[in-house]
């Protein structure tokens, strides 16, 4: 019977080989997407750390940290897939600017595939 | 009683916490690291954060715990099929035995719905 802060030794060690494998992976993934999924295990494995560091040092106050830390790592992975998608964002697909980019009236300014990237640019 | 249970917890959601990052770094495709991270490191956590109610047996301590393990599962499916839409969207070049079954991916459609969304 091993006791709880012997416990708590050895599940921080293990979460903190996953938060490296994580970071490994963030440097390494070939693609954009792969990042993206090694940030969100990063910040889901945060709250572990905060929930472990609350026992560690008795204090419940970690356990808002870990809340907070999974509000805005939620944010942060949305607002990175729809970066890596391209998407516009929900209000500026109704607006008439986002609709003159997608059919410009002057052909001459400038080729379609400078149209596209200024639009995901701007919106 | 209570102790050993805190330390079952403890230690399994430590290690699955490890079996996610690990899962993360040596599936070799991007649905695949997906499904590693987030099924096991929502599971590591929420045994994690579980242990640390059990710990207190307070009745704040715990409205956090529950409130906690709550966000994480409503939001981690939804950032998960997130994630895996915009890799399909993107054309992510997958693993070779990965095969994608879909009508859409196949019509010349899908590449104009792609860019006129």
């Amino acid at each position: 019977m091993i006791s709880i802060t012997t416990a708590l030794t050895i599940a921080t060690l293990l979460t903190l080989v996953g938060l490296v494998a994580a970071c490994i992976r963030l440097i390494l993934g070939p693609s954009r997407a792969d990042r993206v999924v090694a940030l969100d295990l990063i910040t889901i494995l945060l709250v572990a750390i905060a929930a472990q560091l609350s026992l560690r040092y008795e204090e419940a106050a970690y356990l808002d940290v870990g809340l907070a830390i999974a509000l805005i790592g939620f944010l942060a992975t949305v607002a990175f897939a729809r970066y890596i998608e391209n998407a516009p964002l929900p209000t500026a697909v109704s607006s008439s600017e986002s609709t003159d980019l997608h059919h410009p009236d002057k052909p001459d300014d400038a080729d379609s595939a400078d149209a596209r990237s200024t639009h995901g640019v701007s919106s | 009683m209570n102790e050993l249970f805190i330390v079952v917890l403890l230690i399994a959601g430590g290690a699955f916490a490890a079996v996610a990052g690990i899962g993360l770094l040596r599936f070799p495709d991007v649905l695949m690291r997906m499904h590693a991270s987030t099924k096991a490191g929502t599971l590591g956590v929420g045994l994690s954060v579980l242990s640390v109610a059990l710990f207190y047996a307070d009745d704040l301590v715990t409205t956090k715990v529950v409130l906690i393990v709550a966000f994480i599962l409503l939001t981690a499916p939804v950032a998960a099929h997130l994630i895996g839409r915009a890799a399909y969207r993107t054309r992510t070049p997958l693993w070779e035995p990965t095969s994608v079954n879909d009508d859409s991916a196949a019509s010349p459609a899908h590449d104009d719905r792609r860019y006129e969304a």
